[in-house]
């Protein structure tokens, strides 16, 4: 009797799944001709690494997004419509990120994709994307590959790309560094292969290159080369848990380079936690930056970003992630008030060319007609007591031999209610 | 002759008991008439077609993700229930048919060259592990399967001028014919090229083949006895197997239109063996049970994960439900799911 309860109950138990999963699919919105707009609501998603071996750090970048979001809600939204944000996580994993910008497009009808993260998952949902032709904004990687206008119309990046950071930490190096034996160590991938090639634009080539993969979490040998070949300075194209694991394993092997490292991988905080009770060994740290830190108390972006992710954001630690997660839901909102009330997938991407944007960035945005690339430069930072502060005046390249120029413009300061205006 | 048939008949009446039909108790008629595999597997694509003129674009791309599931449990419920070979590896023999696919396809654009292809190449690994695996038994096998599953990002790294690393290959793919959605089309193909591997796993094993490979898992001196080549078997049965799992590959490839090793963990090939238990070991619609599990539990979690608002739950708790389903499936039904309708009707006849 006892069994065939325990039979009969497991039965139900799949056929509820079963039936949950199969009927369950809610048809969304969709009343007007535009794919997740209607006159309250726009509906856009995202896919996100919220467990796997990316997911530190990352994993806080989309929820940010929807806090900025939720406030621009709470004041109002965007032509009297709510955003809506469906944040899916795909794991790191491009096949689980197949199935879940299939479902964003195919079942929850989202108005575009934003920000998606990740040059080997990105990639490869942009032949989907453009077939269903959904906006692909602001994709969260510096690869080259979202610039791409001819090709992929639909999509734009949000990062400057790796070879543009390349050049700049190049030139950095060359200004205050001349003479030092300069060696690098990327991630085996677009990223580090095109940082690699900006480096190396400016320097030449580099006394000792070195890579990763993601999947095998040991630097030794790589950092155990870099001492034999005597490298001086360091350059690092890595993901912020190799950043903290090339640091901690040249200190145990004695190895004291200058370390120079992109953006992505460079938040102190993020690598500081991971470092743990070895966090000083950032002392000293070079590293750029394109959006305002999350240390710098008297910027007006930082206080307006602080003030969302205590009212909407559960008040998350507030690192560079956040401050990232807030800048790109404050881009999609500025290109949402200029595209109009009258909102359709064509007006949102004509806008975003349009460019024009002003907030949190340092630099302008590139976006054009021919270039969809996000970020056109960066400011150098060095870590102080722990925090990372800027120096020197920003820079602006492009990705090929144009020069490694000052950027004058002045910093603008977000809008009294924190919403752009229309 | 007269030993080795009997040592076969024994063999068989082994096998069944544990496959998915009722024990034969006095009361039943002697043996139920088993409907041609043939006729089965019509059925099915005719349900398939049906289903994909009825669900909608996203549902038909899990019905695709279904089929592509169901070639790789298919072959390795053959060599993990019916040959007793237990397999850790199989993501790995995925991973194969995906490469392969992904490097034919990018080369020379030629969808049914690359499946080809792929199938060849598997056959060849496959046979190569196989040779190896034939030497091994129980926890030594596992182990070398295991390793074969750990080793692919290896591969990938070290070759890195033509795996591309971690980031992987696109494949290059024309797009289907205008006239039907390209999710419609991606479950045809995938459904079909399940159909007719499970056809030929059917056909297989309810020959000669499929007699030989239970003797060898109940008994190999027996088997050996009877006369049967016990290395020849196995090594078989681990190609046939490595088949299913590199066109699985191939068209999760065609499906993802891309390759990388983060597509193919460790955790695939433990999930695949998860299924098949849970399906229900040696029975190709236990299979069909693993296949429809690993595509709707992860999908199910999820959208309980979302419901319940914590981010960090929706990828892990696919792994806790998982666990759970293998746990009261085992309690429940220790033949797996395929069992639960025999059953059920044995136990309605005992209780009245």
């Amino acid at each position: 009797m006892k069994r065939i309860t325990t039979a009969a109950l497991s039965v139900l138990l799949l056929a509820t799944a079963g039936c949950t999963d199969g009927g369950g699919g809610g048809n969304g919105s969709g009343s007007g001709n535009v794919p997740g707009v209607t006159d309250t609501e726009i509906v856009v998603g995202t896919h996100m690494p919220l467990t796997g071996p990316a997911a530190g750090g990352y994993s806080k970048i989309a929820p940010a997004t929807k806090a900025y979001f939720d406030y621009v809600n709470a004041n109002g939204g965007v032509h009297g419509r709510k955003i809506t944000y469906k944040i899916k996580d795909d794991g790191y994993n491009p096949a689980n990120t197949q199935t879940v910008v299939r479902e964003l497009v195919l079942q929850d009808k989202v108005f575009a994709v934003l920000n998606g993260l990740g040059t080997p998952t990105h990639t490869g949902v942009l032949d989907f994307l453009k077939t269903n032709r959904v906006p692909d904004l602001f994709v969260a990687s510096g690869s080259r590959s979202w610039n791409q206008a001819d090709k992929y119309p639909q999509t734009f990046g949000f990062n400057p790309d790796y070879t543009v950071e390349g050049k700049i930490l190049a030139t950095y190096i060359k200004e205050n560094l001349a003479g030092k034996k300069t060696c690098f160590l990327g991630q085996d991938d677009d990223f580090g292969r095109d940082s690699l090639a900006g480096v190396e634009k400016i320097l030449g080539a580099v006394a000792a290159k070195e890579s990763y993969v993601t999947s095998n979490p040991n630097v030794g040998p790589q950092m155990g080369a870099l001492k034999a070949a005597g490298c001086e300075v360091v350059v690092l194209a890595t993901v912020p848990g190799f950043t903290a694991l090339s640091i901690g394993t040249a200190a145990k092997i004695a190895f004291k380079p200058q370390f120079v490292v992109s953006n992505v991988g460079s938040d102190p905080t993020t690598v500081g936690k991971t470092l743990g009770a070895a966090a000083p060994l950032m002392e000293g740290l070079v590293a750029a930056n394109y959006l305002p830190l999350n240390t710098d108390e008297a910027n007006p972006w930082i206080q307006l970003f602080k003030k969302v992710n205590a009212e909407h954001n559960g008040n998350a630690e507030f690192d560079n992630n956040v401050v990232y997660g807030m800048s790109v839901g404050y881009l999609f909102v500025q290109a949402l008030q200029s595209a109009g009330k009258d909102l359709t997938r064509d007006k949102i991407l004509e806008t975003v060319q349009k460019n024009g944007f002003q907030g949190p960035g340092l630099v302008p945005l590139r976006f054009s007609a021919q270039d969809h690339s996000g970020y056109g430069g960066e400011q150098l930072t060095k870590v102080e007591n722990g925090k990372a502060v800027y120096f020197g005046t920003p820079y602006t390249t492009d990705d090929g031999d144009g020069p490694v120029a000052p950027y004058q413009g002045q910093a603008v300061a977000p809008p009294p209610s924190g919403v752009p205006a229309a | 002759m007269t030993g080795r048939t009997a040592a076969k008949h024994e063999a068989e009446t082994a096998g069944t008991a544990q496959a998915p039909v009722p024990d034969a108790g006095p009361v039943l008629p002697k043996r139920r008439r088993r409907v041609h595999p043939v006729i089965v597997i019509a059925a099915g694509a005719v349900l398939v077609v049906a289903l994909t003129y009825m669900l909608p674009p996203f549902r038909n791309y899990q019905l695709a993700t279904v089929g592509a599931y169901f070639c790789v449990t298919a072959g390795l419920t053959v060599l993990t229930g019916l040959n007793g070979q237990l397999s850790l590896g199989h993501g790995a023999l995925m991973a194969t048919g995906a490469y392969t696919l992904a490097l034919t396809q990018n080369r020379w654009e030629n969808l049914p060259l690359s499946f080809a292809m792929a199938v060849l190449v598997t056959t060849v690994v496959g046979a190569v592990i196989g040779l190896a695996a034939a030497r091994l038994r129980g926890p030594y096998l596992a182990g070398l399967t295991l390793a074969v599953a750990i080793v692919v990002p290896s591969v990938t790294s070290t070759f890195d001028e033509t795996f591309n690393s971690d980031q992987g290959l696109s494949v290059f793919l024309n797009p289907p014919p205008e006239q039907y959605p390209i999710e419609q089309w991606q479950a045809w193909l995938c459904w079909g090229a399940a159909l007719v591997v499970v056809l030929l796993l059917a056909l297989l094993v309810r020959g000669r083949f499929g007699r030989d490979l239970r003797a060898v898992r109940d008994d190999e001196t027996a088997a050996k006895l009877a006369g049967i080549n016990i290395a020849r078997t196995q090594v078989l049965a681990f190609v046939v197997s490595a088949v299913c799992a590199g066109v699985s590959g191939a068209l999760f490839a065609y499906l993802a239109q891309s390759v990388s090793p983060g597509a193919f963990p460790l955790t695939l090939s433990l999930f695949l063996v998860m299924a098949i238990v849970i399906g229900g070991l040696g029975s190709l619609f236990g299979a069909l049970w693993g296949a429809l599990l690993l595509v709707v539990l992860p999908a199910l979690s999820q959208s309980v994960g979302e419901q319940t608002g914590s981010q960090r739950l929706e990828g892990n708790l696919a792994l806790i439900v998982f666990g759970v389903v293998l746990v009261v499936v085992m309690l429940a039904a220790p033949g797996g799911l395929a069992s639960i309708p025999s059953r059920m009707s044995r136990l309605i006849r005992r209780n009245r």
